[in-house]
């Protein structure tokens, strides 16, 4: 059995997780502030990945990303990067597909804690940043493991996207979801069942994983 | 002398009204602030302490100007080293009782005083989760003088508290105030809180 799809997958995740939570936790917590119009609209076009055939998202990636056309074309005469096909290509797309996995859950949490723990924190002296981070972010905890956790299986499960993107290199774009397809394409059940448990193995962990520990944690103070 | 004279458009159960306050504030005094529910008592501590932007007036503590609305300046929350005891508590879910006070300030000495002022001593790592409700209540109040606040702010802080342990309390309270020089506003219902020492300002209709 080729192990190289399911490496992919995971790396895959791994990397689009990582780099969701730097940007998600900071975008989510702006969108919990104060509603400007500004920000439903934006909450909206985050939001649009669930609702959207993968398809639709996975079309309008290839062109943008596509090297006759402009967003393509610039990155490919100036940072030399070619995002249609490429790993680097799937990591861009899965970060737009799962950026609703991850910042929904964490502007939640961060709208649900009471604004006077901000306030407290303030006349005590301490700044946006220290309050951000000794005050709000370990008491979201819970939701940003959640986040994280889901967008890694979103991440796992991706197919439509990853097809429209990277295609079907192997080693290079071919990860577990397109190897079962491919698989049962070729009529290979045993190994499309292969890499079928696999991936339904690894879900079923980190889901599971997210419901012990959502169990264990300390349950939401302010419920 | 802290001078407040500020308008700001609060929603009350009867819709849309102007809160306006014009008064002054002796420095090292206690003041008890009353008044009927909803008028606005917690807004007018929120807006000395610049948590709330009043639409129009000034706020002058000791001379110097922390909010003026023509000059649209208002001192940083951060720089009026007031402190604040919220009446929902406000207590850090995260941090221990210690780890409370030690966010304030980094003096051991200073935050052992306050756990003994408390009666806090034998639950230093207890998480609010696991403390009473006077027990958070204390924690609140200690919390707001940790820092050593030249403005404290209560809002309704010993409403969880029994009489006996209030009156030792306020005893003691009263005591650091005057070693601290702390001016204190304080929000209540209650006639008993800091009744002997204390001035009051009636906030009406």
């Amino acid at each position: 059995m080729d192990f190289e799809p399911i490496y992919l997958s995971l790396k895959l995740a791994l990397i689009t997780t990582a780099i969701l939570l730097v940007i998600g936790i900071p975008v989510a917590y702006w969108l919990s502030g104060k509603s400007t119009m500004a920000k439903i609209i934006l909450e909206a076009l985050i939001t649009m990945p669930l609702v959207l055939p993968p398809s639709v998202l996975g079309f309008y990636l290839l062109l943008a990303f596509s090297p006759n056309n402009g967003f393509g074309k610039w990155l490919h005469e100036h940072l030399n990067l070619q995002l249609v096909f490429s790993f680097e290509g799937l990591v861009f797309a899965s970060i737009i597909y799962s950026l609703p996995f991850m910042i929904s859950p964490v502007k939640s949490a961060f709208s649900h804690l009471p604004e006077t723990l901000a306030q407290a924190s303030y006349t005590m002296g301490k700044t946006r940043w220290q309050t951000f981070i000794y005050v709000l972010l370990p008491n979201i905890k819970a939701s940003i493991y959640t986040a994280a956790v889901l967008t890694f299986a979103h991440t796992l499960g991706e197919f439509g996207v990853v097809l429209m993107i990277g295609g079907n290199i192997p080693g290079v774009t071919k990860v577990a979801s397109i190897a079962i397809y491919d698989a049962v394409e070729t009529m290979d059940y045993h190994a499309a069942n292969q890499y079928a448990l696999i991936l339904f193995a690894i879900t079923f962990a980190i889901v599971l994983a997210v419901f012990i520990f959502n169990k264990k944690a300390v349950k939401n103070p302010f419920e | 002398m802290i001078e407040v004279d500020i308008t700001k458009r609060i929603k009350t159960y009867k819709g849309w009204e102007d809160l306006k306050v014009k008064t002054q504030f002796d420095m090292g005094k206690i003041t008890r602030i009353t008044g009927p529910s909803g008028v606005g008592k917690t807004t007018l501590l929120k807006i000395i302490a610049g948590l709330i932007t009043p639409e129009l007036g000034a706020i002058k503590f000791n001379g110097n100007t922390w909010f003026d609305a023509e000059k649209k300046f208002s001192k940083k929350i951060q720089d009026r080293k007031v402190g604040f005891v919220f009446q929902d508590y406000a207590l850090f879910p995260n941090m221990t009782v210690e780890a409370h006070l030690a966010y304030g300030t980094k003096d051991q000495t200073y935050i052992n005083e306050l756990l003994e002022l408390g009666e806090m001593e034998n639950f230093r790592q207890h998480l609010p989760g696991q403390l009473s409700g006077g027990q958070q209540q204390r924690l609140a109040i200690l919390r707001a003088l940790s820092t050593k606040p030249v403005l404290l702010l209560m809002d309704e802080s010993f409403s969880a508290l029994d009489k006996e342990l209030k009156g030792k309390l306020m005893t003691k309270l009263q005591a650091l105030f005057l070693v601290q020089g702390t001016t204190v506003l304080v929000v209540t219902h209650h006639d008993e809180v800091f009744d002997q020492s204390s001035a009051i300002f009636r906030l009406e209709d």
